[in-house]
C-alpha cells in the first residue's frame, strides 16, 4: 500500500487528463506527466539519499510531483509552514536532517549551504523533472511505511510531528473518494496552505477523483472570485475566515455570478452563522458540505452534506435548525464517540471530549509515539457533544473549559446563544481568572455593522435563556477576533486580552 | 500462492489484473483471476489463459467483495480475468457517493 498507487491508477485510467494547474501561472501537467515527474523525483531523492523531503514553499506544481515522489522514493514529505520565521525553520529543519528541501529561489539562496540538507529552488525541481525520461525502480508497498510527517500548530511548545502512515492516507482516500468519479470538465479550487492536512487531501483526493486541482497560491477575495470564473472551477474548499472574507467582498451584490461553482466544502475552523446563511443566498446553486477533521486522522472524519444543510434551513423544529452549525455525521468507517474526563461513554446531547477510532486514524507523534488506547480510539482534545440522530456539535478545544465554582462549561454553548442575538456578529467566550469562582466566564463580541447592543443588553439575553451562572461577568467589544491563516480561533490570546485590561 | 493481508497487492497469473486487498477475514483464502491463483505482484507470473468460465474481467477503480461480505478487493489494473475466492465469484460492490470535501 502507498499513496503512489493512487496516482498509478489515475495514469492509467485518465492519462491526458489535467491534474493540476497553477492559477498564478498557468502551468499544468496532466495525470501521466506528473506520474513521470513524480518516477524522476524519487530518482533525485533516491540518489541524494536523503532522509527526509522538506517543501517550504506555496502552491504549485512542485507540491504533487515533490509528494508523490517521496511517497515512490520510500521517504517521508514533510511540508513546513513557510510563515515561520528563519529560527522556527531552522529547528524544524535539524529535526528533518539529512534532507532534500525544495523552496523558492530566494529562501534557498539566502540558507545558503547547510549540512544535511540539498537545497532544490522549485521552478528547476518542475523542469527537472518534467523533462526526464528515467525514472526509480518500484516503489515500496509496506503499508506502515510513513508517507507524510506534518508539524502541528502547537499553541505552546514544540510543534509535535504528526506520522501519517500509508495505510492511514490511503484508507482515507479509499473510504471517501470514488475512482475516477468526477466529470471531464470538473475543476476544484484549493486555497489552504500546502503544510495544512487539508491541503494534503486536497492533493490526493483530487487525483483518485480525477479532479483537475487549481491551485490559487496567494488567496484574497477578488482572486478567487477571478479564477473561480475564469477557471470555470466546479468544486471549492475555504476555510471558514475565507469564505468570510468572499461573502464580504460580495456586500451589495445579489448573487456571486459562478454558474460552474456546483459545491463549496469549508472546515478548519468554526463557521460563524451569519457568513454560511449569507453564503448559501449569494450561491443559491451551490451545494455545501462542512468537513470536520484533523491532522491526526488524515483530514475529515466526519461531513454536514449538501442535503443535511437543506433539511437545516428549511426545517422550522430547533433541533433540526442549529444542524447548519453541526459538523455532520462521521464517515462511514469512522466511529466517534463522546467521554466524560474520566473516559466513559456520554449519552445524545451531552458534551465531552470526542474520541474517534477507524483505519484512517494515526493518532501518533514523532518520537512521542501513539496516544492511541488499546481499543484504537484517539482522543481529539476537542470537545463537543452528538445529537439523537449522530450529528456532531464542537464546542471548542476540551482543554477551554471554563471552570467557575467546580462547575463546568463549555464556551460553545455560551457563544451559540450570543450568536443568536441579531446584533451580534461574531464572539468568543473565555474563561479569565477570577478570585471568588476561580475562573469567570467573559466574552469578546464583534458586532454586526450598523447594529448596537449594549452589555447589558447581552447579558440579559444569556440570562433568559440560560443559568445565572453562565452569564458573561464581563463582556469586550472588538472590531474583529484573532483567527490564524486557517480560520482557527485564537481563543490564548482573547483571554491573555480579557484577562490583562480592567474593568 | 500469496498470504492474503490487508494493502497487499495481488496480480493475476493470466491476464493483466491486478488487486489490492482492502479486507480479508481469512488469511488462508484462495483468491484467483481468470481461473488461476493470484500471486504477489512483485512474483513473476507463470502465465497461462484465461479460463472461459472466469473472464468477465476487472474494472480499474472498482472494488469487488464475495456474498459473505468479507473479503472486498480493489482492482488497480485492468485485465481480461474475472476475480474469485475460494471458487465464488466476486462481485461489483455498490458505490455510495459522498459530497466531496476537500
Amino acid at each position: 500500500m502507498n499513496i503512489m498507487m493512487l496516482l498509478e491508477m489515475a495514469s492509467a485510467g485518465m492519462p491526458d487528463r489535467i491534474a493540476f494547474t497553477n492559477a498564478e501561472n498557468g502551468e499544468s501537467l496532466s495525470y501521466s506527466e506528473l506520474f513521470a515527474a513524480a518516477g524522476k523525483a524519487a530518482l533525485e531523492f533516491q540518489q541524494s539519499q536523503c532522509s527526509r523531503v522538506a517543501v517550504i514553499d506555496i502552491s504549485s506544481l512542485a507540491l504533487p510531483i515533490a509528494l508523490f515522489g517521496s511517497g515512490w522514493a520510500g521517504v517521508p514529505y514533510v511540508p513546513i509552514n513557510y510563515r515561520l520565521t528563519a529560527e522556527e525553520i531552522d529547528a524544524l529543519l535539524a529535526r528533518v536532517k539529512p534532507a532534500n528541501l525544495i523552496s523558492d529561489a530566494e529562501r534557498c539562496a539566502s540558507l545558503g549551504p547547510q549540512d544535511g540538507v540539498t537545497a532544490l529552488v522549485r521552478d528547476e525541481f518542475i523542469t527537472l523533472t518534467r523533462n526526464a525520461a528515467e525514472q526509480a525502480e518500484p516503489w515500496p508497498m509496506d503499508p506502515e511505511q510513513t508517507a507524510v510527517l506534518l508539524f502541528t500548530s502547537g499553541t505552546t511548545g514544540t510543534p509535535k510531528a504528526a506520522v501519517l502512515r500509508h495505510k492511514h492516507l490511503v484508507s482515507y482516500i479509499l473510504g471517501s473518494v470514488e475512482f475516477c468519479s468526477a466529470a471531464e470538465d470538473d475543476a476544484s479550487l484549493v486555497c489552504v496552505p500546502p503544510y495544512h492536512i487539508a491541503g494534503i487531501a486536497a492533493i490526493l483526493s483530487s487525483v483518485y477523483s480525477g479532479r483537475r486541482l487549481v491551485q490559487l497560491p496567494n488567496f484574497s477575495a477578488e482572486a478567487w472570485l477571478e479564477t473561480a470564473r475564469r477557471e470555470k472551477v466546479s468544486n471549492a474548499f475555504v476555510v471558514p475566515t475565507m469564505l468570510a472574507r468572499i461573502v464580504e467582498s460580495l456586500e451589495g451584490e445579489s448573487s456571486a455570478d459562478l454558474p460552474h461553482l456546483k459545491a463549496i466544502s469549508y472546515g478548519g475552523g468554526k463557521m460563524p452563522l451569519s457568513v454560511i446563511e449569507r453564503a448559501m443566498t449569494l450561491f443559491p446553486d451551490t451545494d455545501f458540505t462542512n468537513a470536520y477533521g484533523l491532522t491526526e486522522t488524515s483530514s475529515t472524519i466526519a461531513v454536514l452534506t449538501p442535503e443535511d444543510h437543506r433539511n437545516a434551513c428549511a426545517s422550522d423544529a430547533d433541533n433540526v435548525r442549529r444542524r447548519l452549525v453541526s459538523v455532520g455525521r462521521a464517515l462511514p468507517g469512522v466511529t466517534i464517540e463522546i467521554r466524560d474526563d474520566e473516559g466513559k461513554p456520554l449519552g445524545a446531547n451531552q458534551r465531552g471530549e470526542i474520541y474517534v477510532k477507524g483505519e484512517q486514524v494515526s493518532g501518533e507523534y514523532e518520537d512521542r509515539g501513539s496516544v492511541i488506547d488499546n481499543a484504537g480510539w484517539f482522543p481529539t482534545r476537542d470537545a463537543g457533544s452528538i445529537d439523537e440522530e449522530g450529528y456532531l456539535f464542537l464546542e471548542g478545544r476540551a482543554d477551554d473549559v471554563i471552570v467557575r465554582g467546580g462547575e463546568n462549561m463549555s464556551p460553545g454553548e455560551i457563544e451559540d446563544v450570543l450568536l443568536e442575538h441579531e446584533a451580534v456578529a461574531d464572539v468568543a467566550v473565555v474563561g479569565i481568572p477570577d478570585e471568588q469562582w476561580g475562573e469567570a466566564v467573559a466574552a469578546a463580541v464583534v458586532l454586526k455593522s450598523g447594529k448596537t447592543a449594549t452589555a447589558a443588553a447581552l447579558q440579559e439575553w444569556v440570562k433568559d435563556r440560560m443559568r445565572s451562572s453562565r452569564v458573561p461577568q464581563k463582556m469586550a467589544f472588538w472590531d474583529e477576533l484573532p483567527y490564524n491563516e486557517t480560520g482557527k480561533l485564537l481563543r490564548r490570546i482573547v483571554k491573555a486580552e480579557l484577562s490583562a485590561d480592567g474593568d | 500462492m500469496a498470504e492474503i493481508k490487508v494493502g497487499a497487492r495481488l496480480k493475476s497469473n493470466v491476464c493483466d489484473s491486478e488487486v489490492m486487498v482492502i479486507s480479508c477475514a481469512d488469511s488462508s483464502a484462495e483468491i484467483t483471476c481468470g481461473g488461476a491463483a493470484m500471486i504477489d505482484a512483485s512474483a513473476d507470473a507463470c502465465g497461462g489463459d484465461v479460463d472461459a468460465a472466469h473472464a468477465e474481467g476487472t474494472t480499474l477503480g472498482k472494488r469487488y467483495v464475495n456474498a459473505a461480505g468479507d473479503l472486498e478487493l480493489l482492482c488497480v489494473k485492468a485485465g481480461a480475468g474475472s476475480l474469485a475466492v475460494n471458487g465464488e465469484a466476486l462481485v461489483l460492490k455498490d458505490a455510495k457517493p459522498l459530497p466531496s470535501s476537500d
